[in-house]
Order: C-alpha cells, then structure tokens, then sequence
C-alpha cells in the first residue's frame, strides 16, 4: 500500500478504535507489570486469568442471571483463582529463578486452557456466547464517527484504573512499600515490609484489573472459547517487555503503544499485507531486548534484564 | 569401576530407547505409533537437554528448529511427480529437485545447526527472562513465516505424501545417535565449560570461559539435532502441519524435560518416555480404555494431566524425577536445583 493510500485509510474511525484497543492493552501491561515488580515474574497465565472472567460471564449470561451479579461473579471468580494461584504455585516458587517461574506461569496457562476446553465442550460446541454484555458494544455517532459504548467504557475504565492505582501506589503505606519492594525486595524486608501481605496487594490488584478486562474484551468479543485473550495476552507481553518490564510506567506505555498500533494496522492494511506482521514484530522484539534490555522507554539505568 | 559408571550413563538411556523400540516391535500396529512417538519425543527432548540443560539459560525456541528440519526433510522427499501438484508455489530449486531418506536426514540437521547458529549469535548474550521472551519470539517468527510463505513449504496447508520412513529401527538408530552426541559433547571441554557457566557465570568467566562463544557452540549443536529430530518426526507422520510443531509441542516436550530432571541426560530420557508412557495412555483413556474398569476421560483430559503435573514437579520437585542426576550417580547431600542463571531476587 502506498504512502498517501495509507494516510488516507487512517480516518478518525481507525484511530478511534485504535484508542480503544490501546486502553484494554494498557490495562493489561499494568496488571502483568504489577505482579513482575513485586515477584519478578512474568505471568504468562495472565490472559488465561481474563479466560475466566470472560467464561464467568458467559456461563451467568446463559443461566438469565441480571447482568450486574454476572459482573460481580466475574470479578469474584478471577480474584479467587488469582489468589489460588499465587498460594498454590508461585508462593513455593518465590526462591527459584525468574526462568524457573516462566516455566512455571506457562504451564499454569496450558492448564488452565485445557480445563476450559474440558469445560466448554461438554455442549459438544467449543465457544460459549455471553448475550449480556453484548449492549455495550452498540455504536453511537459522535461527530459522524462510530464509537461503540465499549471504547469509552473501557477509556474511562483504564484512565479510573491506573488514576487509582497511581494514587495507593504513591499516597498509601501499602503502595510505598510496594514500590520499595520492586525496588529492591532484600533490603525493604529487612525494614519490616511484609513480603506476603505486599505480594498478596499486587496479586489481588492485579486480578481486578484482569476482571476488568474480562468484561471489556467479551463485550467486543462475546463468543467465549479457550483461547480467549491468548492473543491478547501474548501481544501485550511483548508491549511489555519492549516498553520496559522493569518499571510500571514504561510497561503501561508499551502496552497502550503496542494495542494502538496493532489498531491502526489492523484497520489500515488489507489482511493480504498483514500476514507477516507477526514476524516483524517479534523480530522487533528481539532488537529491542538486544539493543535496549531495558526497554525503549526507560532511562540508562540497570536493570533485571542482563546480557552476557 | 569409574570407567563403567561413565559408560553407563551412556549406555543406559541408550539401552532404554532400544528396549521400547524392541517392545515396539511385539505390538499392534496400532499400538507400535506410541512407541515410535515415544522414541522420538526422546530425541526432541534430548535435544533441547543440550541447551538448555547445560547452559541453565531457558528457551523456548528450540521447537523452530524442530519444525525447520521437519519441513525441510518434509518437502524435499515429496516424490517428484506429485510434487508440482501439491506444492506449486515453491521456489523452482525446492520444487524441482527431491532427496533421498538419509539424505533428506543430514539435510535437516544442518538446516538446524545453520538456523539455531544465525538466530544464536545475537540472541546468546541474553540470559534470564530477556532469553526466554527471546527465544519464544524466535519460535514465533518460525511458525509465522512456515505458516504463510508457501514458497518454502506448503503454507498454512498440511504438508502430506512424505515417504513414511521412520520405522522403529529409524527412529531408535536416530535417537541413540542423538543421545551418544549429546553425551559425548557433555564429557567433552566444551560442555564442561558450559556447564560451569551455568553453576557460576561469573566464575566462570573469571577463569576464561568465554560464556557467549560455549551458549553458542550448545546452541547450535541444540539446533543441528533438533532438526535431526523433526527430520524423524515427519518421516514418522508422513504429513504434517505448522501448527503441530508449535505452541503445544514446545509445551509437552518443555514438560518432559521438566518432569525427568533438566539438568541430566538420563533426566531428559526418563521424562520423555514417562511423560510418552503417560500421554500414550491418556489418549486411549480418552477414547475409552478398560483396565479391570473402563476409563472414559473426556476430550482435552490428557493436557490437563500434563499441566498438574508439570506444574507439581516444579512446587514439589523443581529438580526432577532423576533429581537431575545421570544415571548410576550417587546422590548428593546438597545441589539438585534446577539451573538458575540468575539468583533469584524475589522472596524466600
């Protein structure tokens, strides 16, 4: 596609979805970002955590439960098995390397998504509908561009999120032990932060936020199958570790960065021109870890990530 | 009695690979593809054993090399005449010209050593978390460009009419060789010096072992049996897709080496063929199996078995069933961690 061809397809439609789509990566980097600064562990069974939320409100919508309790169970379900988690497998595992622990978060997704698939093909049918979220993906026209309702939900959502979340992390005594804690986890146990009650903050915080992604990404997706926010998830990661892992902030931008453009492309390029995009990108990926370890948008500073 | 312990150690899980291509060789028909699967699942476990159990550095790539020597084995034995019909966007070099078995076999094992060398030489100064995401960026981009460029393979089709050649006599003289290289290369400097990188990178540095150059050599002789390995698997299927050397390939193989002890050859045997032994049976359970009762597990049963498992071991076990130990070593009062190539800063 040419250059001006190209300028011409990125109408404010394109960037508008685009925005929308940034927000709920944003959302995500955020929640995988504030378990990494605490355990120094990249959850690969994040999107798996989102799955769940997402089957929550599937298995609610069909059982005619009113579409708040469904929310509320949703939420209920991923801080439970976030929280199960995080006591029966990464807890026995805080010792081990951080390799050890990816091993580990990418056998938790396997299992998960297989007891989903278990549970879903019970019908016979792999993918299950969630008809009542479904009303907030309705457009509405704003200044002759279609927004769906979803898009300023999850705007509002993700700017409420990380506004709450700024605010514990650097107005409350649990988030500045937090912060001390991904600083530099020896010495702020040492001054008498409890690593449990820390870990267990980030954990529970970062279930919420996965909840919310829950809902928003069923609403724009209401077919329900064990793959749900795999992709997601993997892109996000990427978002994550180019942005910069190691701090909160450089993680969310590389989120929000990564879901805006996988927006934009997907919206300007015709399918045909995308099929190697995936290689591109991770491509990218691997430039960045081997030129900026740290991430692009973190300063000169060390960092987590070493190089031989 | 040293020497016989150190022979051992060789000739133990290669004894191990022969018995069950023997046993093999009594059963069904239908029951001899578990046993072929079981042998070469070995080989593909042994192979990432000689990365990532001797450099301790994680990688989830392995598996592209895998699938580059399954599909270049694959696509240069399709038989001639057929080959312009079923795959006729190839290159005219690919799609003109067609191997032999063996040929085909030393030709995926040096696509591998060629592909794992390219992709090592920037990647192997990464170590930690940066390698995993790395490597797993590699396995990505590998599945991407087997997937939609048909002009090296058949694309997002499946790729089918490979000669079926991997008997159990392929498959069990091509994992023993697989195994005798990767003990040979353990014994030898080289792996030694891996090894110590592994124990104590900086140690090792400090006595001159240049840490990129040894993850390097592992990496590459990684890649060259790795492609061996696919070579045998395609020539065990007889058709095969991108999608099945992917994502669950690299997490049941990655389980196998977990569930054995990663940082022992026998380890790496002993897990493929239980886990094998295992998945074998569970995909029978899945369509219904009588021992003394029936045993009727549901569709997808068998990954979730695999996931606890793996996932007990590495709470419970985090060294392994051999507790990363060769075969016939005495075990150890201290040690049997798995390889850590970075103290962990997280919480005790």
């Amino acid at each position: 596609m040419t250059g001006p061809a190209l300028v011409a397809a990125l109408d404010a439609q394109t960037l508008v979805d685009a925005v929308g789509l940034g927000a709920i990566y944003a959302l995500m980097a955020v929640g995988i970002g504030l378990v990494f600064g605490v355990l120094r562990l990249v959850n690969f069974a994040y999107g798996q955590l989102i799955m769940a939320g997402a089957y929550t409100l599937a298995f609610t919508s069909q059982a005619d439960w009113p579409t708040w309790m469904g929310i509320v169970m949703c939420f209920a379900v991923v801080i439970a098995l976030s929280t199960a988690l995080d006591r029966l497998v990464f807890r026995p595992l805080r010792t081990q390397s951080p390799a050890v622990m990816l091993v580990t978060t990418f056998a938790v997704a396997f299992l998960l998504q297989n007891v989903a698939l278990l549970v879903d093909v019970r019908d016979d049918t792999i993918g299950e509908p969630a008809a009542s979220v479904a009303s907030l993906n309705q457009a509405v026209r704003v200044w002759g561009v279609e927004v769906r309702k979803v898009t300023f939900v999850a705007v509002a959502v993700a700017v409420v999120a990380l506004s709450l979340l700024a605010l514990i992390l650097t107005r409350t005594r649990i988030g500045l032990q937090m912060r001390a804690a991904a600083t530099d986890f020896a010495t702020a146990r040492l001054l008498g932060v409890r690593a449990n009650t820390v870990i267990a903050v980030a954990v529970l915080l970062s279930a919420v936020i996965a909840a919310s992604v829950s809902v928003l990404l069923t609403v724009q997706n209401p077919l329900v199958a064990p793959d749900f926010a795999l992709k997601e998830t993997i892109i996000v990661l990427v978002g994550v570790v180019v942005g910069g892992i190691d701090r909160l902030w450089t993680a969310t931008l590389g989120g929000f960065s990564i879901g805006f453009a996988t927006g934009v492309i997907n919206g300007a390029l015709p399918t045909d021109k995308t099929v190697f995009l995936p290689s591109v990108v991770f491509a990218l990926v691997i430039l960045v870890l081997l030129l900026r370890p740290a991430g692009l948008f973190a300063g000169r500073r060390t960092s987590v990530v070493e190089r031989v | 009695m040293r020497r016989f312990d150190t022979a051992a150690q060789l000739l133990a899980p290669a004894a191990l690979v022969v018995a069950t291509a023997v046993v093999g060789s009594f059963t069904s028909r239908a029951t001899e593809i578990y046993f072929l699967t079981a042998i070469c699942s070995v080989g593909i476990v042994v192979a990432i054993y000689v990365f990532v159990g001797n450099s301790g550095v994680l990688s989830f790539g392995q598996i592209s090399f895998v699938a580059v020597g399954a599909f270049a084995s694959g696509v240069m034995t399709v038989p001639l005449d057929s080959k312009r019909g079923v795959l006729p966007d190839l290159y005219p070099i690919l799609r003109d010209h067609t191997i032999g078995n063996l040929a085909s076999l030393v030709l995926a094992a040096a696509i591998g050593a060629a592909f794992a060398f390219l992709v090592g030489v920037p990647l192997m100064r990464l170590s930690g978390l940066a390698a995993g995401i790395a490597t797993f960026a590699v396995l990505e981009i590998t599945h991407n460009l087997l997937r939609e460029w048909t002009k090296i393979g058949p694309g997002a089709t499946t790729l089918s009419l490979v000669p079926e050649t991997t008997g159990l006599t392929q498959a069990a003289i091509g994992t023993v060789a697989v195994i005798a290289v990767a003990f040979a290369y353990q014994r030898s400097r080289f792996g030694r010096s891996l090894r110590a990188t592994r124990e104590d990178a900086a140690a090792a540095q400090a006595v001159g072992i240049d840490v990129h150059r040894q993850r390097l050599w592992a990496f590459t002789l990684s890649g060259a049996l790795a492609g061996l390995a696919g070579g045998l698997y395609v020539h065990m299927l007889g058709s095969i897709t991108a999608d099945q050397v992917y994502l669950e390939l690299t997490f049941v193989t990655l389980a196998m080496l977990v569930i054995g002890g990663v940082t022992s050859l026998w380890g790496a045997v002993i897990g493929a063929l239980a886990v094998s032994g295992l998945d074998s049976f569970l995909s029978e359970a899945e369509q219904g199996v009588g021992v003394g009762f029936t045993i009727d597990l549901p569709q997808g049963a068998r990954l979730v078995v695999l996931g606890t498992l793996m996932a007990l071991v590495l709470v419970l076990r985090p060294s392994g069933l051999t507790g990363g130990r060769e075969f016939g070593m005495p075990r150890l009062r201290r040690g049997g961690q798995l390889p850590t190539d970075a103290t962990s800063e997280g919480a005790a």
